[in-house]
């Protein structure tokens, strides 16, 4: 049951985990916490209350110089041409086949300096691949290591925050960044995150990781705030239909495929997979991501087939249970003629093909306020 | 953690209490803290048989899905119906409330390939060690 960790890396914050008790776990090459007090109650704090993650596995590229922009729209297919000073968007690298190379953050700071927050399993083969393109007047530099990131997620968030910051929060916006000192720290603070809540993710010298995460835990005890590990981050955002890279999307997969057309701006110029793009939007996609709830007694898991017909048609890419829902969801590749909202299919659990139903996704939607 | 000196265990971290002559299995703390919140459990059926260490139940956390192996071979007898509509039994009492099946045992001699109570607490240290 254990999972060997030699070998494994670690954040600033690995040896408190540990004295909080997580529960630690491989994940894209580090030793990071999963749980702490269990995944289901700390799912339900950031749902209603507010949860602490660790995200320092995360990783950072700047891009700087007179041709930022152009390197920068060349490797990704969303338009940074769109984005302001301060500004934030999801965006993706794509192979030239149009498939993903990773799903990424790009962060602009000014017109000639750009910050890209990468997964952690893909964070030196994106910085290689962009390199590799990089045919233009800008300087690609790997940065992980500078920094250290919380994500402070869930409804009491900004009320938690407030206090230690030097700026107000509430100018924040969605997908927008502002700097700020917590103390005499400088922390750049984005309104960002991946559990479908709102909340912030704060990126900062990993020399007072310790420091900033307690400050946060006395902030926040009177509202609720507990440590949250990868195991509810993942439950949260397949509530919230959030992607996840080596799941919905990989190197097989395609924007069209993977329902996240809004990512692709055909209309900005030439980027890489542009073309493969195109002609696919001219053809039409064979499978398209769905989400999918189970409707008999059993759990569709990542990598289960989906069957139509008795036949296996597609493959679950996320599923599990749904802490806040409480029901069994999940998302799965399934044929395009077979993925309409109410169709039937099934998930070979096991030995049984357990009945599912096509549903509308995102599954959690957080209340507007 | 808690291992009752009542039961025999296997490195497996299935638990055997023998009562009337008749094996109670259910898996350890040790196991049930290692899943998490346990949501969903897969039981056998009231006749079916197993061989040692076949699988005869499967057990879900809100991560993953385990297996649960047959200590000793048997017959089930009965089944804990409670874990369907309660699986989270087996995280608050899995000595107790939280057992999965009544079985009876084909050869008694297999019990003592099991480990005491003292011999799993120290397999349990020296894994954890690890």
């Amino acid at each position: 049951m254990n999972s060997p960790t030699v070998g494994l890396r670690k954040t600033a914050l690995h040896s408190l985990h540990k004295k909080l008790g997580a529960r630690m776990a491989e994940f894209g090459g580090w030793d990071m916490p999963i749980e702490y007090s269990g995944i289901i109650q700390e799912h339900l704090a950031v749902r209603t209350a507010a949860g602490l993650f660790d995200i320092s596995h995360m990783g950072e590229i700047l891009i700087e110089g007179p041709e930022s922009l152009r390197l920068i729209q060349h490797v990704t297919c969303n338009d940074a041409s769109r984005l302001k000073d301060e500004q934030i968007q999801y965006s993706a690298l794509l192979t030239p086949e149009g498939t993903f190379v990773d799903d990424i953050l790009v962060h602009r700071f000014s017109a000639d300096r750009y910050f890209l927050c990468v997964n952690a399993s893909n964070a030196e083969k994106d910085f290689d691949w962009i390199c590799d393109q990089n045919a233009f007047d800008a300087e690609v530099v790997y940065v992980s290591d500078q920094y250290s990131q919380l994500a402070l997620q869930g409804p009491k968030a900004l009320n938690i925050l407030q206090p230690l910051v030097s700026i107000d929060l509430a100018d924040i916006k969605y997908y927008w960044l502002k700097r700020g000192k917590i103390g005499d720290l400088d922390c750049l603070i984005t309104r960002t995150g991946y559990t479908g809540e709102d909340g912030f993710e704060l990126y900062f010298d990993p020399d007072a990781s310790e420091r900033v995460w307690t400050q946060l835990m006395k902030a926040g005890s009177g509202d609720g705030l507990i440590p949250t590990g990868l195991g509810a981050r993942n439950t949260l955002r397949l509530e919230a239909k959030m992607a996840l890279y080596g799941h919905e999307i990989t190197d097989q997969t395609t924007p069209w495929e993977a329902d996240l057309a809004w990512v692709v701006k055909l209309d900005k110029g030439d980027f890489l997979g542009k073309e493969a793009l195109i002609k696919q939007k001219g053809t039409g996609i064979q499978k398209k991501l769905v989400g999918f709830e189970m409707v008999g007694k059993g759990i569709g898991r990542d990598g289960y087939p989906v069957l139509i017909n008795g036949q296996q048609a597609g493959v679950v890419t996320s599923g599990g249970p749904s802490p806040y829902l409480k029901k069994n969801i999940g998302l799965a590749y399934v044929p395009v003629s077979h993925s309409d909202l109410g169709k039937e299919i099934e998930i070979q659990v096991r030995t049984q093909a357990v009945p599912a139903r096509i549903v509308k996704t995102p599954f959690y939607t957080r209340p507007t306020t | 953690m808690k291992f009752p000196a009542d039961c025999v265990y296997t490195k497996e971290h299935e638990w055997v209490r023998v009562q009337e002559g008749a094996a109670i299995v259910g898996i350890t703390e040790h196991a049930q803290k290692e899943l998490g919140d346990v949501v969903f459990v897969e039981l056998p059926k009231v006749g079916d048989t197993f061989d040692t260490n076949e699988t005869f139940a499967n057990v879900e956390s809100v991560k993953a899905v385990s297996e649960v192996f047959c200590p000793v071979a048997g017959e089930i007898l009965e089944v804990n119906d409670a874990l369907s509509e309660s699986p989270q039994l087996i995280n608050d009492d899995c000595y107790g409330d939280g057992w999965f099946i009544k079985l009876k045992i084909a050869d008694v001699a297999e019990l003592k390939d099991l480990l005491n109570h003292e011999e799993y607490a120290e397999f349990v240290a020296e894994e954890s060690a690890e």
